[in-house]
């Protein structure tokens, strides 16, 4: 793995926390959250119910694995063009009236869409639910510069009122039901019905209710994009409620922050992206709104829009050849609703704003890892490796390859920052170390299994061994191991073998 | 060129250099995806042609699965069909684009307002409902795909109103989401429209109707 340029060590300090990096490892946040059984209930039912939903609607499309063929290799495509594919977006939106500005990281795409609102002079702004904002935290950095951010989407209104975190990408209020959701609204909304009750239409005309001024009012939207299309310079959000096309037509100013990642080469390539998304995301044959503008129109919606092009750490993971196939990732959530880790553990415990699997190689790439004091490095070890979420990606992301690979970068580094602090390698290195010269010689592996019965000492009546001394209490935390047989293959080999052998 | 950082007013490299810069050292230091044309062995069209029986029964049935009303009629049964909506909605004030061509709609018990560009969010809001042509249809997914021409009108107009009344001819409906993709002009603003508003934040149960048109009503003529 020499080619590969980005991640710098960070030798000993814990990196700051954020809206990328928890400041837990994994396994500690997942314990935590795992004693929670509200919050699993939640999950249990909201994830198996839109597992069934999505399964009946890709069961229906006759040629789905050719559609996720051309969306995997479409978005690889990307990758290899990125650079002349961003110039021909900024030349096509630019040509049509609006303006391109580029962010080399998040305090860069902050400072430049704060500068972008004061300029229209408005001290509020409504957003479009989007994932590139929650990355870069342009919510809190636009509250610490006096201007108010009103999400307007339902879920993240729940959490933006209920001054919680997202716990999921598609529904970021997964983890509430509908009785905590009536709670916050109780104590938050101004004016709100006081008898309402727990029914997920009152809630829903609840937030009509307390949005609808503000849209009719607002005059700056700030929203994502789910993809920009380089041949024409158009831009695509696709939603459910209205309140993204309520923030894409009613302002006069928009402000667009998209990944460099986002990009489609050619109008055409959408056919295939809004078959794939809405299936895969919320179980539907086509979402209920998609709203694709270019530039501005005269007389038809904002007359100022500005695109915001955001690296933030993509072009690190462009830098790696394996972990680059992250960045196809268009955000429909079906890793996280399929993930055995996802389900039981929920989307806080991953400590991102990308949770489940798709999170898990995310975010470290996006990030850096650091040592393993960076919870950041725990993630690639968030998975069982079942390979649900390979299944259900429809664009054929190979999220077990991208963690082993992970992983692997996740020991290089720990080995290297243990090298340049002059400490002892860790007790995993040590093993493994040691496993290399037990197994490369077969005299010394035989011993090796003789000493191995010992371990039926630790075993517990079923077999079990679920605890173990250092430096292997660690591993054993969350996990058992059978107890070692009584006789190894290679000695009943020999044993029932014995004339064979000899002949 | 055209990239305007205020920040990088004044020397340096430009966060626009800088980014381009990243991404082709990147793509220099592995060997990655070469540029490729992808495989697009997907269907490009459906079984069925565009506005035969076999479609449009299959939109219907689909736009219905949104919990949007659908009613077919014969070209001369437009105004009474309308009409019919107009009245069990209770709805006496429309609003319509510049160029739906409204004189076929008795207009005795309706107020009708054509959108002129000068229209507010606010007196958009004050109507009952928004009566637009369409683009074209999609069965698969039972959408309608707005484009702005003139029947049907600004982006506004057809989302601020609590009902929206669409009318769609038997030709402009296709069987598949390529077929609709390759009739669109991907650079005006586009609105696909599958079934009134909905969210399905609380618990992923399905509500209709948010903060989009509460209920959609598709006329299908032909």
């Amino acid at each position: 793995m020499s080619t590969f340029l980005g991640i710098p060590r960070r030798a000993g300090a814990t990196p700051e926390a954020g809206p990328l990096r928890g400041s837990t490892t994994f396994p500690k946040a997942a314990r935590t959250a795992l004693a929670d059984t509200q919050l699993r209930a939640n999950l249990g039912h909201a994830t198996r119910t839109i597992r069934g939903k999505r399964a009946a609607v890709v069961d229906e499309v006759p040629d789905w694995e050719q559609l996720r063929d051309a969306g995997s290799a479409i978005k690889a495509d990307v990758m290899a063009r990125l650079p002349e594919l961003l110039v021909q977006l900024e030349e096509n939106v630019t040509a049509r009236g609006g303006t391109v500005h580029w962010a080399r990281d998040a305090a860069e795409a902050n400072r430049i869409v704060t500068d972008l609102v004061r300029a229209t002079g408005s001290r509020e702004v409504v957003k479009v639910k989007s994932m590139a904002t929650q990355e870069i935290g342009l919510n809190e950095h636009l509250e610490a510069e006096g201007i108010e951010a009103v999400e307007t989407d339902l879920a993240e209104l729940i959490v933006q009122l209920g001054g919680d975190r997202p716990s999921h990408i598609l529904v970021p209020a997964i983890h509430r039901n509908r009785a905590e959701i009536r709670e916050i609204f109780r104590r938050t909304m101004p004016g709100i019905d006081p008898g309402i009750t727990d029914s997920p239409r009152e809630l829903a005309m609840a937030a009509r209710a307390h949005l609808r001024a503000k849209f009719l009012s607002a005059r700056v939207a700030v929203s994502g994009a789910n993809f920009g299309v380089a041949e024409t310079g158009a831009l695509t959000v696709v939603e459910s409620e209205g309140n993204g096309r309520m923030c894409l037509t009613l302002p006069q100013t928009l402000i667009t922050v998209m990944g460099i990642e986002k990009l489609v080469p050619t109008w055409r390539d959408l056919e295939v992206f809004l078959q794939l998304l809405p299936r895969s995301s919320t179980g539907e044959r086509m979402n209920p709104y998609t709203s694709m503008w270019t530039g501005v129109t005269p007389g038809d919606g904002p007359q100022e829009f500005h695109l915001v092009l955001l690296d933030a750490g993509r072009t690190r993971a462009l830098a790696d050849e394996v972990g680059r196939a992250a960045l196809h990732c268009i955000r429909c959530s079906a890793c996280l609703n399929v993930c055995p880790v996802y389900e039981r553990a929920g989307g806080h415990a991953y400590g991102s704003t990308y949770p489940g699997p798709i999170g898990a190689v995310l975010t470290p790439q996006l990030t850096g890892m650091g040592n393993h004091s960076d919870p950041n490095a725990s993630l690639p070890y968030a998975s069982s490796l079942c390979g649900a979420c390979f299944d259900a990606c429809p664009v054929k992301i190979d999220i077990p390859q991208l963690l082993v690979h992970l992983r692997a970068r996740a020991v290089e580094t720990e080995a290297a920052d243990r090298h340049e602090r002059h400490l002892p390698p860790s007790a995993e290195a040590a093993a493994m170390a040691a496993a290399s010269w037990v197994m490369s010689g077969e005299k010394r592996f035989g011993l090796a299994e003789r000493a191995l019965g010992a371990g039926r000492l630790l075993a517990g009546k079923d077999g079990r061994i679920t605890s173990a001394p250092p430096p292997l209490s660690g591993w054993m935390r969350s996990r058992d191991a059978p107890a070692p047989p009584k006789e190894t293959f290679r000695q009943w080999w020999a044993r029932t073998h014995e004339e064979e052998d000899r002949t | 060129m055209s990239s305007t950082d205020p920040q990088d007013a004044g020397g340096g490299s430009t966060a626009r250099d800088e980014v381009l810069a990243t991404i082709r050292a990147a793509l220099e230091a592995t060997k990655g995806h070469e540029p490729g044309q992808a495989p697009r062995e997907y269907r490009s069209t459906g079984e069925h042609a565009p506005g035969s029986e076999a479609v449009l029964e299959l939109f219907v049935e689909r736009v219905e699965d949104y919990k949007a009303t659908v009613l077919r009629c014969d070209p001369d049964a437009i105004p009474e069909t309308v009409s019919d909506v107009l009245a069990q909605w209770g709805a006496s004030h429309v609003v319509v684009p510049p160029d739906f061509g409204v004189e076929w709609l008795s207009s005795g018990q309706v107020r009708i307002t054509t959108d002129d560009g000068s229209l507010t969010p606010e007196d958009v809001d004050a109507v009952d409902a928004v009566l637009t042509g369409c683009a074209v249809g999609i069965a698969e997914t039972g959408t309608v795909v707005l484009d702005g021409s003139g029947d049907q009108g600004r982006r506004m107009i057809s989302l601020v109103p609590d009902r929206h009344l669409v009318l769609v001819h038997a030709d402009q409906v296709v069987q598949t989401v390529p077929e609709a993709v390759a009739r669109l002009d991907g650079t005006r603003p586009l609105t696909w429209i599958s079934g009134p508003s909905a969210t399905s934040d609380i618990e992923l149960d399905r509500v209709e109707g948010v903060h989009g048109p509460r209920t959609l009503a598709v006329v299908l003529v032909g």
